[in-house]
């Protein structure tokens, strides 16, 4: 079969055996270079691969432009009935079909902002320890791998845990204060929500905080300060958009949070009158009434909301990689 | 009676609508060793490079004028049988990570899917890497991964790539300026001994080096091609000034 | 001028070091508060039958969450398909056209997917899955988490992809090899562990996600391989038996929510373990 291949493609060798000094060699290299040659043309080609991974980047496109379309296009009913004053309506009564969005947007600052304040309190010193004072280590892997763990927990974990650890406290805290004692509501969720969100912005702070040249750090201390001196007066100024980013972008996350404020909010469609107040968040409202939505302007009131929280968490979050981004530091 | 392997006729290469190469003519011997050397920039990288078809690969370039290998222009041909017969080895030592020493050398079958029987891989990788003076340091260890061994070694085991091929040209690249002076003479025996096999362009920046194993070497200054010759001449009595500019070290 | 003495200076110093380290330390301890709790909770209830019964209708003691450890698999399984071929592709384009108005903006749409909330994705799936179907079913649940997995494994490949010296390439083109050939059997396998790290963290992230799959896969209280039904899994399992008045479906939930932390922690080290085993070094 070789021999054959050889008289059939010898014409088109390309260049003369002659110049091997071995002549078995010579033959087996030019049977070997007849199939090179016989081969070129099989296989896949430039311009259709290139192609096949020009469509994979184009949908990636298609699927974010698709996605905002059919979240507008779903929730067109509820638009066309209510026009802007969907968001400022306070009733939610699927009975009456009347449906305002405003308790929910309540619901959901009055949690985030809640979250993102107690969380600050923990994952800026979190940051600043592990960007400054423990940087390397055991205690430093340690601390890492834990903030690792507390991103990687499921939401519904922490919404379980929430319902029936921290609810029972929060309900003999809120008899001591004399409040009804739901122990669900906003209190409890944001709580919840804080502990979820100290990863995001630990790990960010942590890495600008480290990124701050050490020669500034030790120009201050050469002149006498001391190592808080110089964490409030050089790091923190210098890391400070970062750490903006950073908590924007956890913020961002809490806005979205779904299953553990689900369980832990209360379920209530009234704009909440106080911090002990159960209540609904724009997520949660959809997580628990998306299955029982009967009729077309209920349904789309529904995907309104998730139309909002849509808009609104991609702006916070694009807003803070853009900080990011330019920081240098890779996200 | 020395014949041509490798015929460059008017060749121009250009970066966008900088010319890098101006009307080189240059006709390369078979089983021979011929050094282009130059300044930084002149051209000579860029030159093998269009050889093997390479420089096409970065955007916005493009090139006129013909190259032939045997009297077949290379650029009537399909760029990927052209890369078949052209050899190339780089700076930087670039044995392919995830292979063991074997699967480098046939790499050039296996990623194109070439079937080989086993004692047909066998014979390549040992005759390459016996060409390639290697042999006899990694026989027994070699399903090891290439990227175990010495710079040195790599780049043996890079030329031993090439020559799998069974190429009629070889490009090598400054093969020796990321090795050691102990590697870099190795590889230079290499060279030496290889020319019987296969006809060698090497570009060095390395006057010496050049000196010491060519049969032939170009000088490019600035994109032209100023001097061709034999290297004996060449060394000793060079004919335009810039060559001999360039050879006392009033540039570099 | 007045100067603040130096020992007041390093009181407050030293002050503040006490208070980084005590708010550091307290920020982790709900971590261990959790993984005490589940455990205790949770360990008494798993055992054999747990894993392989169904859940026993209210009143019955016993049962357990077959169904759902089975629906997990199966939802990973069809998120994965859609996901990885899809998100790897994309990941090489990024890689390979670095510069140009089109890789900026599909590389900003990369992030803003990843930062939509998982209820929305839920919500997409459901008008594109469940309302053509008719009817709810793990097919829509497994492209929600596919659309969620999506963006992660793009952003590992990409990344990953980068950082494979140019020299590896040229190497392969330079023997003649083709393109497409040069990417798939040289660089991608260069790049497999960044990859494999994208795909296995981006299948920890879905494997405990609850809110897309409410209105796509549903959940279900009987067994079923169908990708046409709708299918149950464990952190679905969790938050309806959480949120339900009977007690003996909370022991169950504590026990399903120790099998879904082992899975994810489980799946969080088999990444590091990848990554370590299967890195190339260049």
């Amino acid at each position: 079969m070789l021999e054959k291949d050889i008289k059939d493609i010898s014409v088109e060798l390309e260049y003369p055996m002659g110049m091997l000094k071995d002549s078995s060699t010579a033959d087996f290299l030019a049977k070997v270079h007849a199939r090179v040659k016989a081969r070129w043309k099989s296989g896949f080609s430039e311009s259709s691969f290139r192609r096949i991974l020009y469509c994979a980047g184009i949908c990636v496109l298609v699927l974010l432009v698709a996605i905002f379309f059919s979240l507008v296009i779903a929730s067109l009913p509820a638009i066309r009935n209510f026009g802007i004053w969907f968001l400022s309506g306070v009733t939610w009564d699927p009975v009456r079909s009347e449906f305002g969005a405003f308790p929910f947007l309540v619901g959901t600052l009055a949690t985030s902002f809640l979250a993102l304040i107690i969380s600050v309190i923990f994952s800026i010193p979190l940051s600043i320890f592990l960007g400054e004072y423990s940087a390397q280590g055991a205690t430093s892997t340690f601390i890492k791998s834990m903030i690792e763990l507390l991103a990687g927990v499921p939401s519904v974990i922490y919404g379980f845990c929430g319902l029936f650890l921290l609810a029972p406290l929060v309900r003999n805290l809120e008899m001591k204060l004399g409040v009804a004692p739901y122990g669900v509501g906003i209190f409890t969720a944001s709580l919840v929500l804080s502990i979820m969100i100290i990863p995001y912005s630990a790990s960010i702070g942590r890495e600008v905080i480290s990124l701050v040249p050490s020669d500034l750090k030790e120009a201050a201390l050469s002149l006498g300060a001391t190592r808080f001196e110089v964490i409030r007066k050089v790091v923190l100024p210098y890391a400070g958009s970062g750490i903006i980013a950073g908590i924007l972008l956890s913020l961002g996350r809490a806005l979205g949070e779904t299953m553990a404020v689900t369980m832990v909010i209360g379920n209530s469609n009234f704009i909440p009158k106080g911090i002990f107040s159960p209540a609904n968040t724009l997520a949660s409202a959809i997580a628990n009434e998306f299955t029982e939505a009967t009729g077309s302007l209920y349904l789309s009131s529904l995907i309104e909301l998730g139309l909002v929280l849509f808009i609104v968490t991609t702006v916070i979050n694009v807003l803070g990689k853009l900080i990011i981004r330019r920081m240098g530091v890779g996200v | 009676m020395e014949s041509t392997v490798l015929r460059i006729e008017k060749f121009s290469a250009f970066f966008g609508e900088n010319a890098v190469l101006k009307d080189i003519n240059l006709s390369i011997s078979r089983n021979k060793i011929s050094a282009i050397m130059g300044p930084s920039g002149c051209g000579k990288t860029t030159l093998i490079r269009c050889i093997n078809r390479m420089h096409e690969l970065i955007p916005d370039t493009r090139v006129s004028g013909k190259i032939f290998l045997d009297n077949e222009d290379i650029y009537a041909t399909d760029p990927i049988i052209v890369r078949r017969q052209i050899g190339m080895v780089f700076q930087k030592p670039n044995p392919f990570p995830t292979m063991s020493i074997y699967d480098n050398v046939i790499a050039g079958y296996n990623l194109n899917g070439i079937r080989l029987a086993k004692d047909e891989k066998e014979k390549v990788v040992e005759e390459s890497l016996r060409k390639a003076a290697l042999w006899e340091e990694v026989n027994g260890a070699l399903h090891r991964r290439g990227t175990f061994l010495s710079g040195g070694q790599q780049q043996r085991l890079c030329i031993a790539r090439a020559l799998a091929m069974g190429p009629a040209v070889l490009l090598l690249d400054e093969p020796t300026s990321a090795l050691d002076p102990k590697a870099t003479s190795h590889i230079e025996e290499l060279i030496m001994q290889l020319k019987d096999t296969v006809t060698i362009i090497l570009v060095t920046h390395n006057i010496a080096q050049a000196a010491r194993v060519s049969d032939f070497t170009a000088f490019l200054y600035l994109g032209e091609l100023v001097e061709f010759g034999p290297s004996e001449k060449m060394f000793t009595a060079p004919k335009d000034k810039k060559t001999e500019e360039y050879l006392s070290g009033k540039f570099g | 001028m007045e100067e603040p003495s130096i020992r007041k200076r390093i009181l407050w110093d030293k002050l503040f070091k006490v208070i980084i380290i005590l708010l550091t330390f307290c920020s982790i301890l709900p971590m261990f508060f959790i993984l005490f709790f589940i455990t205790s909770k949770g360990i008494s209830v798993v055992n054999w039958s747990f894993f392989t019964q169904l859940p026993k209708p209210v009143g019955e003691i016993g049962g357990g969450i077959s169904n759902a450890i089975i629906g997990t698999f199966m939802l990973i399984g069809i998120s994965t398909a859609f996901s990885v071929p899809v998100g790897i592709l994309a990941g090489i384009f990024l890689s390979e056209y670095r510069k140009g108005r089109l890789i900026y903006f599909t590389r900003l749409c990369v992030e803003t997917l990843q930062g939509i909330p998982s209820i929305v994705i839920g919500i997409i799936a459901y008008i594109w899955v469940v309302v053509p179907m008719g009817s709810f079913s793990a097919l829509s649940g497994g492209v929600a988490l596919g659309l969620m997995m999506l963006p992660v494994i793009v952003t590992a490949t990409d990344e990953t992809l980068k950082l494979i010296p140019e020299g590896l390439r040229e190497a392969s083109l330079a023997l003649g090899v083709s393109y497409p050939r040069t990417i798939l059997k040289v660089i991608l396998p260069a790049g497999i562990s960044g990859i494999l790290t994208g795909i296995l963290l981006s299948i920890a992230r879905v494997a405990g996600e609850t809110a897309p799959l409410l209105f796509t896969a549903f959940g279900s209280p009987f067994m079923s391989l169908n990708i046409l039904k709708p299918i149950n899994n464990l952190p679905l399992m969790i938050f309806n038996y959480a949120t339900s008045p009977y007690p003996e479906w909370h022991t169950l939930a504590w026990g399903a929510s120790f099998v879904l932390v082992a899975l994810v922690l489980g799946l969080n080290l088999l990444t590091k373990f990848v990554t370590r085993k299967w890195k190339v070094q260049f």
